[in-house]
């Protein structure tokens, strides 16, 4: 007992990167679970805007100030349901790679990723038009908030874009993903589901009320 | 035998010297990497600290010192008011998030963490390697931040608001913004490194290590790095509208455009008070891997203490306004945080007197790590008591902003950041750099750190108590204070010592990197699985990764032919009663 090195043994690769005695059954995918604990942070991330917009729309009497334009609830209404139309897509994709069923998966994938386009061109107009009404983001606290937070969730849509359009690429390509191998499809719809499940929040705050 | 095995490992590819020393994945290089960041920023930190504690003693004296500060930031050594907030401020940013949290979590955790599971490296080796380099990054903008166009941030470290959200008031406007950037990217870096140490713990860990068999340093680690992570995103966004406001113009913490500076300050302590036990919980986490070892004692109360830390870690999110007392906001608000402020010594109490209980009746060995980690507990007991005064209101109400709180929050982040920084740098010095440190040099660094640190700050308590506010640029200019400026002299002759007695412990750190004794796999007859691999560490960490038989504390147990069981090993039958 006077060393207590381990016995020593030549290191084989065992073909997967991993090394011989290296524990092979996880409980969770590393990838999946670091994105999980991302999306946590950036859920307290919103938490912060949102008390912060909660906490300055108290002290505020008059909202919108005067002279500032009301938002547009009608078109963004229906924008809100194109984005959660789109979280119903991606769980659609989501299920079809589960069956290994890579058309299905690309075209649900396209689809999504088409609603999230929309979303984004709609949301993009509506600021211009905000703006030349007068609301910017220096105006007041009103479009100070407004600005932040729909600015806020409309680049994390963006980025999810982004990692979404990647993942349609490599799909469309066709031997990528599988049932076996969709951790990329995994974290596309995690992240996904979350900038979508974030919208209503936000919605019903800033637009309704 | 040890040696033999190193050789044998052949590596299968030949690394260039860039990618194995400066952008490598290898965890223990960037911890390494860290090490020395942390270390660097701890002397420019140290150094601020010296010519604030020169202006209070002597005010508007020259600094010795401080001559090659070129005008306006100083004159031929003679620090004015502008530049003296500016180093107040940035003492705090550095040493709290430049030297605790990458000395503590970067270093220790980075290289730790790993090995103490029993993994081959990270989970995500290159999100690691990014991590150090966000940091990297993050050091330069704070360091840029002197020498841009009217100085570096002067808002406190806290960045009050309004203050902080418009450059009119302190004359500082790049500083300032570099400040807020280079904060965002230090969160991001430790956001990266949280992913990580959450994910090795919970997918890398080697057969038969259990969550209850993990050592205490990796549970500390981990409820670390969620305590940062849950607390950092209302302060990302803070920083974000703290910079609109201060570049496009926006109100969001000016209330003259209709904002509410008070926002910012619940932002930030919502972050900032978990934050405290982000930088505590290594710290007390390396204490716990030095008892048992120098006791050779199983720890006492293993599940109590992991209970203990998450009943703390829940309860630090419910004390942020603790901090705000005074500040104006609603008075209902006072009792229920003064309750919970109160609470939360429990689980630390609890926690403190399991370090007792460890160390009764043990075979305690001096050696300069267990000497280290007792000073860390003596030491922060201070802190912790005396935060209880601060947590209850009327108390509050008359020692808020003065020394009493300065000197307070010394005592909980000197023993946490160095005292227990340097207990676990020569606990595991020898697994990190293959050489063993000199014990004379460290157990002078150590008496010698640990007299001048309370000559500093035991009197601080009595000029609090006399009412000196801190923030103040000059304490003459208040003919209360004048009878105690003798005082304040005294403290800086013992902040003076305190910096040289840093001396010796640099003079060790070269000295036995480069000719130390050659240091054995385990030097500290320790069982955890870093000490279960050779000395230096080889690429991938263990040539076979261990099977974990039981827990990590089981010294001196009866019928056993040694009082160590090493993790990795089963525990031999019982001799013959």
């Amino acid at each position: 007992m006077s060393d207590i090195a381990a016995v020593p043994q030549p290191l084989q690769k065992n073909g997967k990167g991993m090394f011989a005695g290296q524990r092979q059954e996880l409980v969770i995918n590393s990838s999946l679970f670091g994105l999980l604990i991302f999306i946590g942070t950036e859920i307290m991330f919103f938490a912060g805007l949102i008390s912060v917009f909660m906490i300055i729309r108290a002290g505020t009497d008059t909202w919108p100030p005067a002279g500032q334009p009301l938002l547009p609830v009608g078109i963004t209404t229906i924008n809100t349901i194109f984005l959660l139309v789109s979280g119903f897509t991606m769980y659609l994709a989501r299920k079809a790679i589960g069956h290994n069923n890579t058309k299905a998966l690309t075209r649900w994938l396209g689809l999504t990723a088409l609603l999230g386009a929309i979303f984004l061109a709609v949301q993009g107009s509506e600021w211009v038009r905000l703006i030349s009404f007068g609301l910017t983001i220096s105006s007041s606290t009103y479009g100070g908030t407004f600005y932040t937070l729909i600015g806020c969730h409309g680049l994390h849509v963006l980025g999810a874009m982004i990692a979404l359009l990647r993942v349609l690429y490599k799909s469309v390509r066709g031997t990528t993903y599988s049932s076996s191998n969709r951790t990329g499809v995994e974290m596309c719809s995690a992240y996904w589901f979350f900038v979508v499940a974030i919208w209503p929040i936000l919605f019903v705050l800033v637009y309704l009320n | 035998m040890a040696e033999q095995a190193t050789s044998e490992v052949q590596h299968t590819e030949q690394m260039s010297f860039v990618r194995k020393y400066i952008f490598s994945v290898d965890h223990k290089v960037i911890g390494k990497q860290y090490l020395f960041l942390s270390l660097f920023m701890a002397l420019v930190a140290g150094t601020m600290a010296y010519y604030v504690r020169w202006q209070l003693a002597w005010p508007e004296t020259a600094v010795p010192g401080a001559g090659w500060i070129p005008e306006p930031t100083a004159f031929s050594g003679i620090i004015p008011p502008e530049f003296y907030n500016a180093l107040v401020t940035m003492h705090g940013t550095i040493m709290v998030f430049f030297v605790g949290m990458p000395l503590l979590l970067g270093a220790f955790g980075n290289y730790l963490l790993p090995l103490m599971v029993g993994a081959r490296d990270m989970a995500f080796p290159r999100l690691n390697m990014m991590s150090f380099w966000t940091i990297f990054t993050a050091s330069l903008c704070m360091i840029a931040s002197f020498f841009v166009e009217g100085g570096s941030a002067a808002a406190g470290w806290t960045g009050y608001a309004p203050l902080s959200a418009d450059p009119i008031y302190t004359g500082v406007t790049w500083g300032l913004n570099l400040w807020i950037i280079g904060l965002a990217l230090e969160f991001t870096s430790f956001l990266m490194g949280g992913i990580n140490f959450l994910t090795t713990t919970v997918t890398m860990r080697a057969p038969g290590m259990t969550m209850l068999r993990l050592p205490l340093m990796v549970w500390m680690q981990i409820t670390a790095a969620v305590l940062f992570m849950l607390s950092v995103g209302p302060l990302v966004a803070g920083a974000i509208l703290l910079l609109l406001d201060r570049t496009v113009g926006t109100g969001f913490f000016l209330p003259g455009k209709g904002g509410d500076p008070l926002l910012w300050q619940h932002l930030f302590w919502f972050f900032g008070h978990p934050e405290v036990y982000v930088v505590l919980l290594p710290g007390i986490g390396a204490v716990m891997e030095i008892l048992p070892v120098f006791s050779r004692k199983p720890i006492f109360g293993y599940r109590t203490i992991i209970w203990s830390t998450m009943v703390a870690g829940v309860l630090s999110f419910l004390v942020w306004a603790h901090h705000m007392y005074v500040s104006g906001m609603d008075p209902n608000l006072v009792m229920p945080f003064s309750i919970t402020t109160i609470l939360i010594s429990v689980p630390f109490a609890v926690i403190i007197f399991a370090f007792m209980a460890t160390l009764w009746g043990g075979s305690i060995e001096f050696k300069t790590p267990m000497l280290y980690a007792i000073g860390t507990v003596t030491t922060f007991i201070i802190g912790g008591v005396t935060g209880i005064f601060n947590g209850s209101p009327p108390v509050d109400i008359f020692i808020h902003d003065t020394y009493f709180v300065v000197s307070h929050f010394h005592f909980t982040l000197f023993p946490s950041v160095f005292l227990g920084g340097f207990a676990a740098l020569y606990f595991w010095f020898p697994k990190m750099f293959g050489k063993m440190m000199n014990e004379t040099l460290g157990k002078i660094h150590f008496w010698w750190t640990m007299i001048c640190f309370n000559l500093v700050f035991i009197p601080m308590f009595v000029l609090g108590m006399g009412g000196h506010m801190r923030r103040i640029y000059n304490p003459m200019q208040y003919d209360f204070l004048k009878p105690m400026q003798g005082i304040n002299q005294f403290i800086t002759y013992s902040a003076i010592l305190l910096l040289l007695g840093q001396i010796p412990f640099i003079v060790n750190f070269f000295w036995s990197m480069f000719g130390g004794k050659k240091a054995g796999d385990n030097p500290w007859n320790a069982n955890t699985l870093e000490w279960a691999t050779t000395t230096p560490v080889p690429h991938e960490n263990f040539d076979t990764i261990p099977t974990v038989y039981h827990g990590p504390y089981d010294y001196s147990l009866p019928n056993q032919n040694e009082d160590w069981q090493p993790q990795h090993l089963e525990k031999e039958p019982a001799a013959v009663a």
